[in-house]
């Protein structure tokens, strides 16, 4: 940390130079995490996908072995993909959307919105291993909540998690259900929205449904891109719901890419294929969350946030 | 067309409008509150199942159809489900790890966001994009060199590889701590200056406590991402001893498995809300800073 000599000659560049040093100083906690916990991994991971590597003997270099067999050999890696793609292209909006439509639900005046803010909110703080714990027994095929009552009524029984086009839709509707979080931002979000605007619209002859598609909706995109990229991002990583619910089954239904990440490096040990499998997520993550920026030049409004 | 005025947003009402209100608006009213009853006790039912389950001797879960108000109530099954796993244990482990990281998050991101947010020098965007986009990078990346270092490091089954990351600033909550410094008025890190405080001092003593709300949102966050972290534990924790309580929920279960029995759901329920009970407690009492903390992340970002 230099210190400057209280001099009459301007020194601009003496200064500058002072407080780069300071700023670089207070970032310095930061720093030194992201040299060893970002660029150190993220490094290693894509020279470990350039080997064969069980943490037992030293990596061995095989050039691109890896991600060919990914895409040539591997006759799950298809499946996985295509699993984690529904989860992401069906599962996020429909999400979304029920939590856009709960947070509009809750924008009324009604009495004891504190009380169903916190209902629709506190599943989505419960740690997973508890959902987990609970939606299985919930859906479970002979005695869980609903089969129980169903078979009571002389109904045959929904196979939630065992039968695999059932599995996906079934994670979906628990995704739907820990959606608290996004509720909260976009009930703020609604809220945020001009009076006057609405006043514009019904002087316009608007119906209440006009106004929702042309007034509600369009003040509240900033946010509703905010919530898809941060569940998109989320989606693609989820672990550890799938894993305690199905373990990727029934028969691969529910292999999504966390899973099977996980799969092949702490069970199998093949951490140069798992790198591989990591540097791949890590671009589509990329690739997908550019797409919806880029698409969102044309969907999203700012502004109008001003008054 | 006033009944669902707040979801469209209209201006609502006066005295005098109120009273002229039409009955369709009085009926719309009532089918508001019916959905939301109605979606409201859809989302609570898994809970009011779990606490149902928790109370019943075993044979009854096994009826059809489900039995919602076991009587009598065996409260026996808490004690029954705490002791088949060193549960106590189990807490302490969570707390043991739980509390340095969120003192090791709230100390490691304020003093970088200060840097972003409190004065101007040259480099301070670019690092701060930079440390944006670090968000995005896939934890699994990271995941499997992270796991070989410790492993050389001997850090594997010890609590080390949970806590000492969070000494070093998560991009995350120094975004969120840095959107907050910035609008704290310019004029109070000047008088500061003035009176002859530098950087660290003007932090301490005029940052800091003015942030209390902020701090407390990451405080929270990080205990509560800490207290149902799953992968992590999973990953860095092979000793039972060590387990936290969401590797011990899990373990609960994978022992039925192991000893071929069927799942015993009385206990797994219980223990499973003895596991959300802390975590509801703590909301309860920090609802604002919760809902204010996710407010301002999602509106700024």
């Amino acid at each position: 940390m230099a210190m400057t000599a209280h001099t009459a000659r301007p020194q601009p560049w003496r200064r500058e130079l002072r407080l780069t040093l300071k700023g670089l100083v207070f970032s310095f906690p930061w720093l030194l995490g992201f040299l060893f916990f970002t660029i150190y991994p993220v490094g290693a991971s894509l020279y470990y996908s350039l080997t064969r590597y069980d943490v037992l003997r030293p990596p061995r270099f095989v050039w691109f072995e890896n991600y060919i067999d990914l895409f040539s050999g591997d006759p799950l890696f298809g499946t996985v993909i295509r699993n984690t793609l529904y989860m992401v292209i069906v599962g996020v909006p429909i999400a979304l959307v029920a939590a856009f439509l709960l947070a509009s639900l809750l924008n009324n005046k009604i009495l004891g919105r504190p009380f169903f803010r916190t209902i629709f909110f506190v599943p989505s703080i419960v740690p997973a291993v508890a959902v987990a714990m609970v939606w299985l027994w919930i859906y479970n095929t002979q005695w869980g909540m609903i089969n129980s009552t169903l078979a009571s009524w002389g109904l045959l029984a929904i196979p939630f998690l065992s039968d695999p086009s059932l599995a996906k839709p079934s994670l979906i509707i628990i995704s739907c259900w820990a959606q608290g979080g996004s509720i909260v931002i976009f009930l703020a979000a609604l809220q945020d929205v001009p009076r006057s605007l609405y006043e514009a619209a019904l002087v316009d002859g608007a119906s209440a449904f006009r106004r929702f598609r042309h007034v509600t909706i369009p003040m509240c995109t900033p946010s509703i891109l905010f919530v898809m990229i941060t569940d998109l991002i989320g989606t693609f990583q989820s672990f550890t719901l799938p894993w305690l619910l199905t373990e990727g089954g029934p028969n691969s239904a529910t292999e999504l890419y966390g899973l099977y990440l996980y799969r092949n490096a702490f069970r199998f040990f093949k951490m140069g294929y798992a790198s591989a499998l990591a540097w791949i997520l890590f671009l589509v993550i990329v690739a997908f969350t550019a797409l919806v920026f880029r698409s969102s030049a044309r969907w999203v409004y700012y502004g109008g946030q001003v008054e | 067309m006033g009944q669902l005025a707040g979801t469209v947003g209209l201006p609502l009402t006066s005295a005098r409008a109120r009273r002229q209100k039409p009955l369709t608006f009085w009926l719309g009213r009532l089918l508001l509150y019916v959905v939301l009853l109605t979606l409201s006790l859809l989302f609570v039912l898994p809970f009011i199942w779990m606490i149902s389950t928790s109370l019943k001797d075993d044979p009854q879960v096994y009826h059809a159809p489900p039995i919602w108000f076991p009587s009598p109530r065996l409260w026996s099954n808490y004690p029954g489900a705490l002791s088949q796993q060193p549960f106590g244990r189990f807490f302490i482990n969570t707390l043991w790890y739980a509390l340095p990281a969120t003192v090791g998050t709230i100390i490691s991101c304020a003093i970088p966001a200060y840097g972003f947010a409190r004065f101007r020098w040259k480099g301070r965007d670019l690092l701060f994009y930079i440390c944006l986009g670090t968000m995005m990078i896939p934890f699994q990346v990271q995941m499997i060199p992270l796991f070989i270092t410790f492993k050389k490091l001997g850090w594997i089954n010890t609590y080390l590889p949970l806590v000492v990351p969070a000494f070093f600033g998560n991009a995350y909550f120094i975004f969120l701590l840095r959107q907050f410094f910035m609008t704290i008025p310019l004029e109070l890190s000047d008088a500061a200056r003035i009176d002859g405080c530098g950087e660290f001092g003007i932090l301490w003593r005029v940052i800091l406590p003015l942030a209390r709300p902020a701090l407390a949102v990451v405080g929270l966050f990080t205990f509560m991402s800490a207290w149902n972290d799953y992968l992590g534990p999973l990953i860095y924790l092979n000793n039972v001893k060590l387990y936290p309580v969401a590797l011990g929920l899990q373990q609960l279960r994978a022992n039925y498995h192991a000893a071929g029995q069927r799942l015993v759901w009385p206990y797994l329920m219980a223990a499973s809300t003895v596991v959300i009970a802390p975590i509801l407690v703590l909301y309860f009492f920090t609802q604002r800073t919760f809902i204010e903390g996710i407010t301002v992340t999602g509106i700024k970002g």
